[in-house]
This record gives structure tokens, C-alpha cells and sequence, in this order.
């Protein structure tokens, strides 16, 4: 039973789509049900994964769909590969879509109507897509993966407002230009190759020595193109913003903290796994420092366009460019510390992105403003969101012990270490960003005025008065919520723990 | 000049000959995705753009003189052993590996086409389909609230109220 | 190296004022039983600081760990002369300052007292993380909490000039430890290779040149904006818009010499002072100092409103205290960490007085002064003896941590030390003093010693409440008295330099 955990993760919300698409029959209700039972089943599943990967001392789990053995000495069929660094980012993926789902509850009858069991069928591939991009071994499965998710989130996308429509159809053809190139570049490497299996790939670019080989560097910049596009990796983000922004609330609380971390993962698992540290890093490409560079661009820009918006989820999407920026950064930093603690903010940017989705989310449901005057007075209005949402907050500014905090400090050490002073520069220019969003912010929910309500409220002596006229939060949005700031603050605390279970898995691969 | 042209064509161009249409058909496609402003256009040139991927998979599978890859020969009772034998992997290895374990019949890889694109490519296919479909259905929801498939037009409307 | 001992006390004792504000907020409705809770965790504060003092007079260092949180960093509390000094200080006068917040707030029935009395414990309780901290992380840390905590005392009324006083404060004490601190920090675990943990000798042994050390220095000074060094001094002016007794406990005391702390801390714990010696780059560090003494001394003196006075007169102090460490001469750092003690004794008096001439009469800036001396004669005593330790004159502690600073001075080119520039440091000691007693002095007397026909208030006698004359008068005692005993002080200061 155990060694078929991989699989039985992802058959269990692939089934449970089958079950709400046929058996919905436009109740949402019952579909809600059996996405709860189907994404709980997997998120179990992923915390036995874990644990698993955590007692097998130096290694990984292997799993070959269909059983297909080797026979000369190559893979033939798609294999599973997961190791600490994958399970725990199927954990987050499977947790972020449970907790998702309990959000959704409310919501799905508000925003999609009828049309709620198809929400939870595309909700419940997407994570499979998601899953399966995490755990695949084989580079073409990856693209059909990739795909997979990119279509259920497409259609997800554009059950949103009038504009949503067209914010979906830019991505579609942005998406497909970047799949797209990640399959050219695995069409060049299989030309070369002639297998598709990751690990097969590495060593037989290894055995043959092929790192000159042009081909091999076009498929390189290829599929990092490709994955780029996919990971809103400034300049190629322009399609994330509006995407995201005009999704319905239960798309975007799901897609923003996992999509384009999910593609950093993939951007790592391809540099130090397909390719490997030796030809990513070379001293004479020209790209190593260039990466760098063009994250510290976008970095700086993604702070800069989010100081400029005046909407709430705008803002945050541009948040998630720059946060992407660190990401790439730190991926690309040839320093073990960078690299762990890019992978470390997947984790904490999923938390803290998550975190604040809902509670933007909440904030916009309940006020219905979408702009930042919604915060005016709202520590008093809705203090149990507000402390949600400070509590996010804090942690993109990177105050301890958040986790935003240590994760800078990770790549902060990493700069450092790889003399990379520039990235530290833009990392600390982003916290200073962050900061002056977030407390413009802040500000507003503390002394702004409430509308409708007189300014004598706070001359009462009672702090936290529940003004009048305030429909209360529905507890549905107000756990997820609870959860994912508890996450930011556990995560920040277990760093310790995550990043030595994280570098030790790097170091294997680096060698 | 013509000796440069000619040496050219024979050293680049025709052995080349399928790489050059693919990267011609990909700049056509990736010219109408950017550039097209309207949204069935864009559709068009993504619908060509993967085809021409689909073409690089596909012809780099081709050998010469070589037969599209089914053993029609391959009887029942092999199919029997075949799955028996668990050794037996990819259709053109396993049946040499098998013809010449068994003297039955040896199978000559070098007379099929490699069948492994073609597999990949009805993957991707499916997925082009998909994603054509997909894209279909929005800018049907696209026509259906702006009333236009004209980029320009509905970016017009979107101006006086849309803040961004 | 001095004894470690593990010991639950310093974990209480940070514990006491963080318990007392979710009890703090629940009393809400009952102000009485608040303010008990809140004197409760005072004294009960103060109490357990005291029950550590022998064992550190005896040359122990405390330490209680929370656990390592970054691989080799513990978050923990290692409490030696230097912390505990500081901590007396700060807990003993924050009972003083809640009996006076009790008075003050009340008389001026202010809104939101429930929240500034839990704001208030809770920023104690990071300024004791402070005083405690083992290690930079853990400084940093607390550093930051007591950023975030103050940040509702400072904008507390909620007006306009409250909130654009609150975003300077915020970003100037953001801004600067995420800019330069955090680098910085991290920096130094990298180079120590996984270990920041304050030491008697050096964190960052030889493997630092000069150009490097300078930066991090800098990096550091700039980096804790709380000590008001210039340019990043003007949140302390700005943060004047807080009610009276967040300016005394927090802008004479806490927070800003939570700034100094860390950067005596810095000198004599992650760089040593031995380090810095052989590096010869401290003296860019003095002439800041220096120039931050002399020019927010002439910045004070065109100050109408006392309380920006009374914050400009604070910069200029706390850049005593940085100039004294960065002489790196024995003396200068026991002046220095004397100072600390000193001058929150008498700045908080100085505060206390402000707020109490604001609550009775409701004036606030200097020229409404004239003649007050009759009518608050007590308050103005008070004030009278706060100035002259400020200016440190005798019979007042200033002139004890102002003695050493200038022996401290003196002393420069012995033991190592360069001594360029020791006269012209000793000229801008006597210049900025005689700058402090041209600001203090005409307000002393003309409070008292103005015509009649030039006082602006008539009739008899009438003080602040009792709640607020009591502590002002015992902090005003208290400056005399570490006059005539600053023995226990100069003790604790001596365990840092051996």
C-alpha cells in the first residue's frame, strides 16, 4: 500500500473530478463535499509521503507508473521521483488546495453559481497537474503536466467578472508560447538524447560529455524560456496581474500562492537535476550572471509597479513578480545557501501569498471595494482579518519571526556568500518597499475612517468594537485564514528544521 | 556567388530542410499570436505555431528508406510472451531484442521509423486540440461581454472604467 | 570569561510585562483593576531584575535559551553587568512612569487608555529582550518589537501630525535595521562562520580589513536609528507627538537607549574593543558623534516647543554616549554606560515636568514659561535638578558619566588608542555643555525669577495631580542620589571592561 502512495495522491482528486462532473448536477454542495474528501485524502496521503521520505536516510522514492522495469539500462516509462524537496512542496500544494476548499465554500455559490461543481472538478486537476509536475520524472510528462495545468487554470481564469475573459485569453496564448518552448527544448534534448527520463538525460549528457554541444545550450535557454514565461519571471509577466486579479476570489486565493512556485520548482528541478549545477554554474556562460542580474530587475520592478497600484489584489500580484525575482535569484546564486533558501521561500511565499489572498479577498468581499480606501478603519471593523492580513504583511516585509524573515535571510546569506551584492541590494530594497505598501495599508486600517459609521467610535474606550451595520465573516474564510497566518509563524519557527532537511537533499544533487 | 549559394543550399539548407520549415512555420505563428489583433487570428497562429513543433518531433523520427513502424507479423502468441517477458520495453527494441532472442524474425530497427515522436506528438496533438477548444470557448465568452473579437475595440471599452 | 549559568529568571522576567497585556486587555472595562495589573507586572519586573543583581555582581552571566532558530543562532538571553544595568533602569522607572501615565492620562481623559497600557507592557517586555539579547539575532529581534510596539503609543491621539509623526518614526527605525542592520548581521554570521553570540573578545577575529570594518561599523551605528545619531535623528522630534509619558519612558529612556545599548553592545560585543583598536576606524564613528552633539545642542536652543526641546536636547546626549565608546578608552566606555543610567534619570525628570506643566496649565512650549516657578514650584525644582544633571553640573549623576567621558578623552593615546584629536574632542565637550545650560538654564530662570509684571500666571500654587508629582520628585531624587553613590553603577559598568 505505502509504495503506491504517489500514485494513490494523485488518483484521489482525479477521481473525485470525475465524481463532482458527473455526479454534480449543478450542486455545488455535494461537489464541495467530495473535493473535501478527495483533496483531504491526498493531503494525508502527502503528510504519509513525507514522513516516508524522511525515514529513507539519503534517497528518494521511485515509483514506475505501470510497472515498467528498465531493461537496457534506460527508463522506459514515466517514473515518479520524489524526494524531500518534492514531497514537501506536494504537501503545500495539497494542503493550500484543502484549506482552499473549505474557503470556497461560501463562495463558489456567490461567484460561480451553477457552474460550482466544474469549479471543483478544474480545481481538484489542477492540483493533480500540480502534483504530477512535482513528482514526474520524465521530461515530457512534465509538459503534458505543465499543460494540464495551465488548461484547468485557463478556464478557471476566465469564470471570473467581464474582464476576467480577456486577462484569460492573454494567458492562454502567453502559456502556450511558454509551453510551447519548454517543448522545443525537450524535443532538441531528445534529439540528442533520445530518452526523456530526467536522470537518464543527465547521464548521458554527462557519459558523452555534451556540455559544448549547441544544441544542448539552445534546449537550455529553451526551456528556461519557456519556464519563465510560465513563472511571470519579469518581463514575461504580463499576463499574471489581470489573470489573477479578476479570477473569481476562490481562483486567485488558490492559483496565486502555488502556480508560479510550482514553476521555480520545476526551473530548479531542470537546472541541478536535467542539466546539473556544473553546466548551470560554468564559469565561462554567459548566463550566470546574467540571471541574476535580470532577477534583481525584476525584483526592483515588481516592488515598484506594486507601490503604484491602488488595487488590492494588483498590488499583490505584483508582489508575487517580485517575490519571483528572489526566487530566480537565489536559484541562481551557485551558492548552496541561495539555492536552499530559494527553495525555502516556495514554501513561505506559498504561505505568505496565500495568507494574504484570503484575507485581500475577504476584505474586498465584505467591503465591496476593491481598492486600497477598503482598509479605512478596518482594525476595528474586522480586527480577526486585519491581524490575518498584518500577520501576511509582516512577513513580505520580512520581520521576525515571520517566515518571510528567514527566508531573507537565507538568500540575504547567499548574496553574501556568492559575492553577489547587487541581489542583496535589491532584497533589502524590496523589504523597504514592502514595508512602505504595507504600512500605507496598516495605516488606513488604523485610524482611516469607517464609512457610514461617526468618527466618536474610538473615543468609547473599548478597542475592538464590532461597529455597526458589519455583516461578521463566515467562519468558512475565517479558518483558512487562521491557518495560513499559523502557517507563516510555523513555517518561520520550523526553519531550522526545513532548511537542513532542504540543503542536505541540495546536497546530494550538487555533489 | 552562385558557388556561395549553392554550397549554402546543400550544406545548410537541404539537409536541414525540415528544421528550416519549422522555425519558418513557428515565426509565422509566433508573428499572428503577438501581433494579430484579432482574438480568432491569435488562435490561428498558436494553432500553427504548435503545429510546427509537432512537425520537429515528428520528422526528426523519420529514417530513410524505413516503413511506418507496425510488425504486422507480430502474431498473438507473441503477444502472449511479450507481455510475459517483462524485459520487453519500447516497440522497436523489444521486437528486435525478442526476434533475435527467438530466431523468429529478425526485426531491423534501421527499416521502421522511430515510433516514440509519434507517440509524444499524439500527446501534444491532444493538448493543442484542447487548448484551441479552450481558447474557442473564452473568446466566445470574450464576444459575448464586449460584443467584439477586435482587440483594439474591447481594450476602447475597457478604457473609461477599467483603472490599471 | 565569566561563569555561565542557566537560570529561569531572565525568561520571568521578559515573561512578566508580555503576560500582563492580554490581561491588560481583557480588564478593559475596568481601568482600576488595569492599572493594578500594570503595576503588578512592574514591580513584580523590578523585583526579579533585582534578585539577579548579586549573581552578577559576582560575576556570573545568566542565560536562558529558547532553542536555536537558525542553525547555530539560539534565540536566548545571557544577562551580564551591561544588560542587567540596563534593565534596572528601565524597569524601575517603568514603574515611576506608569504611576505618572495613571495621572496624566486620567486628568487628560484620553482615549484608548486600554490599548496604551498594553502597547506599553509589551514594548517593556521587547526592551528588556534587549537588554538581555545573547546574540545579534536575538537583539534584533526584540529591536524590531519594540519598533512595532511603540508604533501605536507614538500615534496614540490619531490626528494628522500624529500620523505623519508615526511614519517617520516607523520608517526611519524600519528603514534603517533592514537596510543596514540585517546586512549587516548577516554578514557577520557568514564571516564568523554560523555563530553570533556576544563574546568578551571579538565575534569577527583578524579575517577583516579595515575598509570592510569600517563599513559594518557604520552599518551598525547608522543601522540602530533608535540612539538618534544624525542624519536618521529626526523621528525622535517627530515622535514628540505621543502623550507625555510615552516620551518619558520610551524617547528619554527605552527606546532610544535601546539604540545606544546596541551599538555599546556592537563595540564591545561583536567587534571588541581590542578589534576596533587595531583597526583605527572607530574615530569616524566619534566624529558623527560629535557633530551630532554640537549640532542638534544648536538645533535645541531654537526650540519653542519644550518637548521638541527636550528630544533635540536627547540626541545630543545619546551622541555622548556614542562618542564615549567609540573612544575605546576604558574610561570612555564606563562614561558611556554610565551616561545610560544617568541620563534617563534626568531626562525623564526633565519629561515628567513637561507633562505635568501640560496637564495643569496646558502649555507646551517654552516662552509660555515666564514665571511658572511660582505656581508649580515643586514641578519646577524638579526640572531645575533635571537640567542641571542634562548639563552636568554637581550634585546631580550627569556630572559623574560626564567626569569619565572627559577623563575618557583625556586618557586617549594611552592603552593603544590614537589620539588625534583630543583637544578638539575635549573643546566640543565643554562647547556642547555650555550649549546644554543655554538651553535649560532661561527656562529655570525665568520660571522663577521673572518680574512680577512679566509672569504669566497669577494666584496661589497649583500642582499636577498627585499621581504625577510623586514620580517626578523620585526621579529628581534619584539623579541626586547617583550623584553621591554611583558606586553600584561604575560596578556593573566595570564588568564589561575588564
Amino acid at each position: 500500500m505505502t509504495d503506491h502512495l504517489p500514485i494513490l495522491l494523485l488518483l484521489s482528486p482525479l477521481f473525485g473530478a470525475l465524481v463532482c462532473v458527473l455526479f454534480g448536477k449543478g450542486n455545488s454542495k455535494n461537489a464541495w463535499i467530495v473535493s473535501m474528501i478527495s483533496l483531504g485524502i491526498s493531503s494525508i496521503l502527502s503528510v504519509f509521503l513525507l514522513l516516508k521520505v524522511l525515514s529513507i536516510k539519503a534517497g528518494d522514492i521511485r515509483y514506475r507508473m505501470g510497472g515498467w522495469d528498465p531493461s537496457s539500462g534506460y527508463e522506459v516509462g514515466i517514473e515518479l521521483r520524489i524526494d524531500i524537496l518534492a514531497a514537501l512542496i506536494v504537501l503545500a500544494v495539497t494542503l493550500v488546495g484543502f484549506i482552499n476548499t473549505i474557503y470556497s465554500k461560501t463562495r463558489v455559490p456567490a461567484e460561480v453559481g451553477e457552474k460550482g461543481p466544474f469549479f471543483y472538478a478544474l480545481i481538484q486537476l489542477l492540483i493533480v497537474g500540480l502534483c504530477g509536475i512535482i513528482m514526474t520524472n520524465d521530461a515530457f510528462n512534465l509538459y503534458v503536466l505543465i499543460e494540464i495545468t495551465s488548461l484547468t487554470s485557463y478556464a478557471l481564469i476566465a469564470m471570473g467578472n467581464r474582464r476576467a475573459a480577456l486577462s484569460s485569453f492573454n494567458y492562454v496564448i502567453m502559456g502556450t508560447i511558454g509551453a510551447s518552448f519548454y517543448l522545443l527544448g525537450v524535443g532538441y534534448l531528445y534529439i540528442k538524447t533520445g530518452t526523456l527520463n530526467i536522470d537518464d538525460i543527465h547521464t548521458y549528457l554527462e557519459n558523452e560529455n555534451l556540455w559544448t554541444s549547441q544544441s544542448i545550450i539552445v534546449a537550455f535557454i529553451l526551456i528556461m524560456l519557456g519556464v519563465w514565461t510560465k513563472m511571470a519571471l519579469f518581463p514575461l509577466h504580463g499576463w499574471l496581474p489581470n489573470a489573477y486579479s479578476y479570477a473569481p476570489s476562490m481562483t486567485g486565493t488558490f492559483m496565486a500562492p502555488l502556480m508560479t512556485k510550482v514553476m521555480v520548482y520545476v526551473m530548479i528541478r531542470v537546472m541541478l537535476w536535467l542539466f546539473g549545477a556544473d553546466f548551470v554554474y560554468s564559469e565561462d556562460s554567459v548566463w550566470s550572471e546574467l540571471i541574476v542580474w535580470m532577477s534583481v530587475v525584476a525584483i526592483v520592478a515588481g516592488s515598484f509597479l506594486a507601490l503604484a497600484r491602488n488595487d488590492i489584489k494588483k498590488m499583490l500580484t505584483y508582489l508575487i513578480i517580485a517575490e519571483v525575482g528572489y526566487m530566480v535569484g537565489g536559484a541562481w546564486l551557485n551558492s548552496l545557501t541561495g539555492q536552499a533558501g530559494a527553495f525555502y521561500h516556495i514554501l513561505s511565499d506559498a504561505a505568505m501569498t496565500f495568507c494574504l489572498f484570503i484575507a485581500a479577498s475577504i476584505v474586498i468581499i465584505r467591503t465591496g471595494e476593491s481598492r486600497l480606501n477598503a482598509f479605512d478603519g478596518l482594525f476595528r471593523k474586522m480586527p480577526l482579518t486585519m491581524i490575518g492580513f498584518t500577520i501576511g504583511g509582516l512577513s513580505m516585509i520580512g520581520l521576525p519571526p515571520t517566515c518571510g524573515f528567514f527566508s531573507k535571510w537565507y538568500l540575504i546569506s547567499g548574496g553574501i556568500e556568492s559575492g553577489h551584492w547587487e541581489f542583496v541590494v535589491a532584497l533589502l530594497f524590496s523589504s523597504l518597499i514592502n514595508a512602505v505598501i504595507f504600512f500605507k495599508i496598516f495605516e488606513r486600517a488604523y485610524f482611516g475612517k469607517i464609512k457610514g459609521i461617526k468618527e466618536e467610535v474610538s473615543v468609547a474606550d473599548i478597542d475592538m468594537i464590532p461597529a455597526e451595520g458589519i455583516k461578521s465573516v463566515p467562519a468558512s474564510m475565517l479558518i483558512p485564514l487562521f491557518i495560513s497566518a499559523l502557517s507563516v509563524l510555523i513555517l518561520g519557527i520550523m526553519n531550522k528544521n526545513l532548511f537542513s532537511w532542504i540543503s542536505n537533499a541540495l546536497k546530494m544533487i550538487n555533489g | 556567388m552562385d558557388i556561395i549559394i549553392a554550397s549554402f543550399l546543400e550544406d545548410s539548407i537541404v539537409p536541414k530542410f525540415n528544421y528550416w520549415i519549422y522555425v519558418i512555420l513557428m515565426m509565422i505563428g509566433l508573428y499572428a499570436m503577438i501581433t494579430k489583433n484579432n482574438l480568432i487570428k491569435k488562435l490561428i497562429g498558436m494553432a500553427i505555431f504548435q503545429t510546427a513543433i509537432i512537425l520537429l518531433y515528428v520528422s526528426v523520427g523519420v529514417k530513410a528508406d524505413a516503413n511506418i513502424p507496425i510488425i504486422s507479423h507480430h502474431g498473438e502468441k507473441d503477444h502472449v510472451e511479450h507481455a510475459q517477458n517483462e524485459n520487453l520495453d519500447s516497440a522497436s527494441e523489444a521486437s528486435s531484442h525478442h526476434g533475435s532472442k527467438k530466431e523468429h524474425h529478425v526485426i531491423d530497427k534501421n527499416k521502421f521509423a522511430n515510433p516514440l515522436p509519434h507517440v509524444l506528438m499524439l500527446t501534444a496533438i491532444v493538448v493543442g486540440v484542447s487548448t484551441l477548444g479552450l481558447a474557442l470557448a473564452i473568446s466566445q465568452k470574450v464576444h459575448g461581454s464586449f460584443g467584439t473579437l477586435e482587440e483594439d475595440e474591447i481594450l476602447d471599452q475597457l478604457r473609461p472604467g477599467g483603472y490599471d | 570569561m565569566a561563569d555561565l549559568e542557566s537560570s529561569l529568571i531572565p525568561f520571568f522576567a521578559w515573561l512578566v510585562s508580555l503576560v500582563a497585556v492580554p490581561a491588560i486587555i481583557l480588564l478593559g472595562r475596568k481601568p482600576d483593576a488595569r492599572e493594578g495589573v500594570t503595576f503588578f507586572a512592574a514591580i513584580v519586573k523590578f523585583s526579579l531584575v533585582l534578585l539577579m543583581l548579586p549573581l552578577i555582581r559576582e560575576g556570573k552571566i545568566l542565560y536562558f535559551s529558547f532553542g536555536e532558530i537558525i542553525e547555530g543562532i539560539p534565540i536566548e538571553f545571557r544577562v551580564d553587568g551591561l544588560g542587567i544595568l540596563f534593565a534596572i533602569v528601565a524597569s524601575s522607572l517603568w514603574i515611576l512612569t506608569s504611576l505618572y501615565a495613571l495621572g496624566y492620562m486620567r486628568s487628560l481623559k484620553e482615549h484608548d487608555q486600554t490599548r496604551f497600557f498594553a502597547c506599553f507592557a509589551l514594548s517593556l517586555s521587547a526592551t528588556i529582550g534587549v537588554a538581555f539579547a545573547g546574540n545579534l539575532l536575538t537583539l534584533y529581534i526584540f529591536y524590531e518589537i519594540l519598533s512595532l510596539s511603540t508604533y501605536p503609543l507614538v500615534t496614540h491621539h490619531g490626528d494628522k501630525e500624529a500620523r505623519s509623526g508615526g511614519r517617520t518614526y516607523l520608517s526611519h527605525l524600519l528603514g534603517t535595521s533592514v537596510a543596514f542592520v540585517l546586512p549587516a548581521m548577516i554578514y557577520c554570521y557568514w564571516k564568523k562562520g554560523g555563530d553570533i553570540n556576544f563574546t568578551d573578545g571579538s565575534l569577527l577575529t583578524t579575517n577583516i580589513d579595515s575598509g570592510a570594518g569600517l563599513i559594518l561599523l557604520l552599518a551598525f551605528t547608522f543601522g540602530f536609528a533608535k540612539n538618534g545619531l544624525m542624519p536618521f535623528h529626526s523621528w525622535l522630534p517627530n515622535a514628540m507627538v505621543a502623550p507625555t509619558p510615552v516620551s518619558a519612558l520610551l524617547h528619554a529612556v527605552a527606546v532610544v537607549k535601546v539604540g545606544v545599548f546596541c551599538v555599546i553592545r556592537v563595540f564591545t560585543g561583536v567587534f571588541g574593543i581590542d578589534l576596533l583598536r587595531d583597526l583605527n576606524v572607530a574615530v569616524v564613528v566619534s566624529w558623527i558623534a560629535a557633530f551630532t552633539v554640537i549640532t542638534s545642542s544648536l538645533i535645541a536652543l531654537t526650540q519653542d516647543n519644550l518637548k521638541r526641546r527636550l528630544a533635540f536636547s536627547t540626541i545630543g546626549q545619546l551622541s555622548y554616549i556614542i562618542l564615549g565608546v567609540s573612544l575605546l578608552t576604558s574610561l570612555g566606555v564606563t562614561g558611556s554606560i554610565l551616561h545610560v543610567a544617568m541620563h534617563a534619570f534626568g531626562k525623564i525628570t526633565l519629561f515628567f515636568c513637561a507633562g505635568a506643566i501640560y496637564v495643569t496649565m496646558h502649555k507646551k512650549y517654552v516662552s509660555e514659561l515666564v514665571g511658572i516657578g511660582r505656581k508649580m514650584p515643586i514641578t519646577m525644582t524638579a526640572f531645575a535638578i533635571g537640567s542641571l544633571s542634562v548639563i552636568g553640573l554637581p550634585f546631580t549623576g550627569g556630572l559623574v558619566s560626564k567626569w569619565y567621558l572627559v577623563m575618557g578623552t583625556v586618557d586617549l593615546g594611552a592603552d593603544g588608542t590614537v589620539d588625534s584629536g583630543k583637544i578638539a574632542l575635549l573643546v566640543i565637550f565643554l562647547v556642547s555643555s555650555i550649549l546644554n545650560a543655554c538651553y535649560f538654564l532661561p527656562i529655570v530662570y525665568r520660571a522663577f525669577f521673572c518680574r512680577p509684571e512679566e509672569s504669566l500666571y497669577e494666584g496661589g500654587r497649583q500642582e499636577a495631580p498627585l499621581a504625577c508629582l510623586i514620580p517626578l520628585c523620585i526621579t529628581a531624587l534619584l539623579s541626586v542620589i547617583s550623584f553621591f553613590n554611583p558606586s553600584l553603577f561604575i560596578e556593573l559598568a566595570g564588568l564589561i571592561i575588564k
